[in-house]
């Protein structure tokens, strides 16, 4: 299994495989699914042989908190999707336990409209198990349901760790679907589900707050210059109220151009990055050791300069450490080597050069 | 009975109810006993239709099949086993769990069902029969792609 086979290597049977796939044959689809999280020479070896012709679909992720609806809202919005005529595949990714490593994939139960569709293919994923990684797997799968000839792929994912990272660069339209009820909304932010919406979904729309849930998701993307144009959509699942309103938002999305789409990624990616450069940034200067930094936050404490200018000054010195103690003079104001040429350290009284932060 | 080695990536096994009986806790358990063995179990709700059954297990491509049945869902568990085989899944293996009549399970055995649990089954010998069949799956999959290779 370990060896690389050169292309006229590949196994006769393999070849016959993905060719049965091409032709859109499910069970095909479903072998090759598994031989590619099976990883190894064979998984390679169907990376090859569908090259570059995949990648035509059109990938719609939704992802969101546990028990928001996912499932159920996919069930109705595929049947939507199948009322034009397109056919589907899903992709339902659920987590394993980290105990022991299996899982109950239970996406499906919700998945109850399609079960003897032949235009909707349904593919459970377990988050463990996969030898490249999860979002690896998850490329090819996309990669190899798109070959099999599927017009619209749906990925589901649970937004609550690491998931959103696979979903924002995988789907050209991210669909994060939120449900009153689910405890602090905040919570959801901080998971950075909402850094990666193109559109919002408010699930459960027959309950009271739901209404509630929705306006406090559209006062928080008014406060972002970058996510003003995101949706607010109110549905109901069970019932398929919304469903139109929100398969006609995924298609606005999904018919842009590819380099809107790529760009549409990038943001995504962007926003995650942002986010989690943001974490990083704060856990450093939390643990900052610099007298430089001491003299900007008595600064800001004695009111010689605002926060956000401190604030300035400390990213400035995370930027540029102090130099190792022997080289250099020590610096008047700190009484250590100084920052590099150019990079100063500000006098203690804030100076007025630096914009406040954010404007 | 020793469990067989646990698979790379794990079993897949369907744990399903065909027929009229709505009754789930039982395959609730069992799914639970399956996953706590580092199996991935897809569950279904009850009332399946054999043609969903069939396509759900090629979709999701399993190495082995659950069906639950505690009054007469079992009588049909042989026209299953036809429709797998004529789906091209004759190397999936099946099982039944619940309240089988030990004058109806040999007709069940003939038709191809690989171990049937009755009440009393244990966790462990469920786990191990159902990993046993799984691994046989697995290995008739993996030898079909190194059979037609020259
Ligand atoms: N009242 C109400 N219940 C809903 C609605 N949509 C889904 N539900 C219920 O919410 C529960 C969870 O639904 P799922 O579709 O499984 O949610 P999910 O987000 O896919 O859940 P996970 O995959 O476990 O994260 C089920 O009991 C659904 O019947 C809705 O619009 N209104
Ligand atoms: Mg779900």
């Amino acid at each position: 299994m370990d060896a690389r086979w050169s292309s006229p290597d590949i196994p006769p049977a393999l070849v016959a495989l993905v060719d049965r796939l091409r032709r859109g044959e499910a069970a095909a689809l479903a072998r090759c699914l598994s031989l590619v999280e099976q990883g190894g020479a064979h998984a390679d070896a169907i990376g090859r042989l569908i090259g570059a012709a995949s990648g035509r679909a059109i990938v719609v992720g939704f992802t969101g908190p546990p028990g928001a609806g996912k499932s159920t809202l996919i069930d109705a919005f595929v049947g939507h999707v199948r009322a034009g005529g397109r056919t589907v595949a899903v992709a339902a990714v659920d987590p394993s336990s980290p105990i022991s490593g299996g899982s109950v994939l239970g996406d499906r139960i919700r998945m109850q409209r399609h079960t003897e569709d032949p235009g909707v293919f349904i593919r459970s994923i377990a988050s463990r198990g996969h030898v490249g990684g999860l979002t690896e797997t998850i490329h090819r799968v996309l990669d190899l349901m798109g070959a099999s000839g599927r017009d619209l792929i749906v990925l589901e994912t649970v937004g609550a760790g690491q998931s959103e990272v696979e979903i924002a660069e995988a789907a050209d339209v991210c669909v994060v679907v939120n449900a009153p009820g689910l405890g602090d909304e905040v919570q959801a932010l901080k998971a950075g589900i909402l850094e990666i919406a193109d559109i919002l979904v408010v699930n459960k729309a027959d309950l009271p707050s739901a209404r509630r849930t929705a306006d406090q998701l559209r006062a928080m993307l008014t406060l972002r210059a970058d996510a003003r144009d995101t949706p607010v959509i109110e549905t109901i699942a069970t019932s398929g109220a919304g469903v139109a309103a929100l398969a006609a938002a995924v298609e606005a999305r999904a018919e842009l151009p590819a380099e809107q789409k790529r760009a549409r990624r990038l943001r995504r990616v962007r926003r995650l990055i942002a986010q989690a450069a943001g974490r990083a940034i704060r856990d450093r200067i939390l643990g900052l050791d610099d007298p430089r930094s001491d003299a900007a936050l008595e600064a800001a404490l004695e009111g010689r300069c605002g926060v956000a200018e401190a604030a300035e000054r400390v990213l400035r010195l995370l930027a540029y450490p102090a130099p190792p103690a022997p080289a250099g003079a020590p610096s008047p104001v700190t009484g250590r080597p100084d920052a590099p040429p150019g990079e100063r350290s500000p006098p203690p009284s804030c100076p007025s050069v630096i914009p406040p932060y954010g404007k | 009975m020793t469990t067989a080695p646990r698979l790379d990536p794990p079993a897949r096994v369907l744990v399903t109810k065909i027929g009229l009986d709505g009754h789930d806790r039982g395959s609730r358990i069992v799914a639970a006993f399956l996953r706590d063995a580092g199996m991935d179990v897809i569950y279904t709700p009850p009332w399946q239709s054999i043609a969903a059954v069939v396509k759900l297990a090629t979709e999701e491509d399993v190495d082995a099949i659950g069906v639950s049945s505690l009054a007469t869902d079992h009588l049909i568990v042989p026209q299953l086993v036809a429709a797998l085989r004529e789906a091209g899944l004759a190397h999936v293996g099946v099982v039944v769990g619940g309240i089988v009549p030990a004058d109806e399970q040999p007709a069940l055995v003939a038709a191809g069902v690989g171990a049937i649990f009755g009440p009393g089954a244990s966790r462990d010998a469920i786990v191990a029969g159902v990993a046993a069949l799984a691994a046989d799956a697995r290995a008739a999959r993996d030898a079909e792609l190194r059979e037609q290779t020259p």
